[in-house]
């Protein structure tokens, strides 16, 4: 086995700057006021994964959990540290990102399948697939703005579970649609997982944590506060298990 | 750490920094992405109306119709033999060109929904965008083509090389400042105020709705800086090349028309251009992939 993520005393932080225009900002250095503040989203962040490995990220909202996964797919760079993945990284990360509503489904799935990352032969044998996992065979045709929130997320989730990758990044995705299509989901991801796959998953809930990871991280305010297994991460976050993502 | 990178040679690949950008030639190596996001923009900007594609032959000719008849037959600072042409063979260039600065530069805060969510090669969009510039170009060649048929055009050799040589500097010119201005555009709005500006003046001071000779007749001698200035922009020396290619092989006296109504040295100035825009796209790329590590979270 051969490491598939490895995260390096990486920090991330973002400048606020306090100047929209060119006026305000030579008032601010007239005034010898601070040009931008500075927010701490990552700090100090440390953790390798083997390949196969599967990883919780927990955390209270804010606790820096997406930058840390944006920083993994490679949409950020980190400040400070470093970053290294093998392979092709994919994932349910702002599904639908790159749907444009006055497409076709059709449209989109070839699309959105091409800024994943997938060749058109790729679409192509992957297609029917696609579509019967979104169960959207009627409306393929009709622009997706025509679409229920519902159905456009199971379009674009449907893309998405076909990206061919070595890394899966999921983010806090499994909440939305209906609980068929949230079993659907799980099924493919556990799939996934038994094809031998690095996952990182972003969760609020520990159930589902569990049921994916066998490591957890903990993060409070960009700070990793555990990293060991994912029930011992479950039990630091103190999280309650409750029966209400029962999937 | 790049003993470890350079160790590995593992079925999957080697570890990398995810976020490692391969320029330009990643947008060539996903062109499929890059021929649905044309194909996108084509879909979406003639969405809901009615005339659709065809708006784009309508503004070129309004346009066209404008200057032929207020500054030609109208203001007319001297008579020139198919003037039409020769603002045509102007305007394809001064067209493209604009529409690759307006809308190169919005491209990357334009797609910033893809642009904070998903990793992929950001130089897609300001060249997408160029790409639909260039679409927007085709109808501008069958209309002047269907001219220069139409007032028995004669060309040359040098006339075909000429219209190549024009194309290729307002491709790389157009490249370059769709990839700079749409970077620096993320991090200052200003930007778009700015090209209007630009956009103003950069059709103002191009041989287009008037001569060359008028420019030359009264700086040539007596201000040879002004006269090099002048000469100096890519888009002119564009300019002047299609004319080269359309008008002059459309005139009684070409000959006489090279010498009256183009520069010396008007070639090698072109080539001048090309390679100059080749560097400024290098560098514009160079600036774009400093400054790309901090699309996602400034856009």
């Amino acid at each position: 086995m051969a490491e598939a993520v490895i995260v390096e005393g990486v920090a991330k932080s973002f400048k606020l700057a306090n100047h929209k225009t060119m006026k305000k900002l030579v008032v601010n250095a007239a005034k010898r006021q601070p040009l931008s503040r500075s927010f701490t989203a990552l700090e100090d962040i440390s953790f390798t994964l083997e390949q196969g490995d599967s990883i919780g990220l927990m955390g209270l909202n804010g606790s820096g959990k997406s930058t840390l996964l944006k920083l993994i797919s490679g949409v950020m760079s980190p400040d400070k540290g470093q970053v290294l993945t093998r392979g092709r990284i994919a994932g349910l990360i702002e599904v639908g990102a790159g749907f444009h509503p006055d497409l076709s489904g059709r449209e989109n799935i070839y699309l959105n399948g091409a800024i994943l990352g997938m060749t058109e032969a790729e679409i192509d044998n992957k297609f029917d697939s696609i579509l019967d996992f979104s169960e959207m065979e009627k409306f393929l045709d009709s622009e997706v703005r025509h679409y229920s929130s519902g159905q456009f997320m199971r379009l674009a989730f449907a893309v998405a579970v076909h990206t061919d990758c070595d890394i899966f990044l999921i983010d806090e995705v499994l909440a939305v649609g209906d609980q068929p299509f949230r079993k659907k989901c799980m099924k493919r991801i556990l799939e996934l997982k038994a094809e031998g796959r690095t996952m990182v998953f972003v969760s609020h809930s520990p159930k589902q944590v569990l049921r994916i990871c066998e490591r957890g991280l903990v993060l409070e305010s960009g700070k990793m506060v555990f990293e060991g297994s994912a029930v011992d991460a479950v039990k630091k976050i103190n999280y309650e298990i409750t029966d209400e993502d029962d999937d | 750490m790049s003993t470890r990178l350079a160790a590995d040679s593992h079925p999957s690949g080697p570890l990398q920094n995810p976020g490692r950008v391969g320029g330009l030639f990643d947008v060539f190596r996903r062109r499929y992405l890059l021929k649905l996001l044309v194909r996108k923009e084509l879909r979406i900007r003639y969405q809901g109306s009615v005339v659709g594609f065809a708006w784009s032959y309508v503004k070129p000719a309004v346009r066209f119709v404008m200057y032929y008849a207020i500054i030609g037959l109208i203001l007319g600072p001297k008579s020139l033999e198919n003037r039409a042409l020769h603002i045509f063979a102007g305007m394809i260039m001064v067209a493209f060109f604009t529409n690759a600065l307006s809308a190169g530069t919005k491209s990357v805060v334009k797609n910033k929904s893809l642009v904070r969510k998903i990793n992929l090669p950001r130089e897609m969009f300001p060249v997408a965008s160029i790409m639909v510039s260039v679409y927007h170009m085709i109808p501008m060649y069958v209309i002047i083509l269907f001219g220069c048929l139409l007032t028995g055009w004669h060309p040359d050799l040098g006339a075909l090389l000429a219209g190549v040589m024009a194309l290729a500097i307002v491709l790389t010119w157009g490249l370059g400042v769709a990839l700079l201005f749409s970077a620096l555009n993320v991090f200052f709005r200003d930007m778009q105020n700015i090209i209007d500006v630009v956009q103003t003046v950069i059709t103002w001071t191009v041989p287009m709705i008037y001569p060359f000779s008028i420019i030359a007749d009264r700086f040539r001698e007596t201000s040879q800086a002004v006269y090099e200035l002048y000469l100096s922009s890519p888009l002119c020396i564009a300019v002047l090349l299609n004319d080269r290619a359309f008008w002059v092989p459309s005139v009684d006296r070409p000959q006489q028309a090279i010498t009256e109504e183009l520069p010396a040295h008007l070639f090698q100035r072109g080539l001048l251009m090309i390679v100059l825009g080749l560097v400024f796209v290098w560098i514009a790329q160079a600036v774009f992939a400093r400054l790309e590590s901090r699309f996602a979270e400034k856009v």
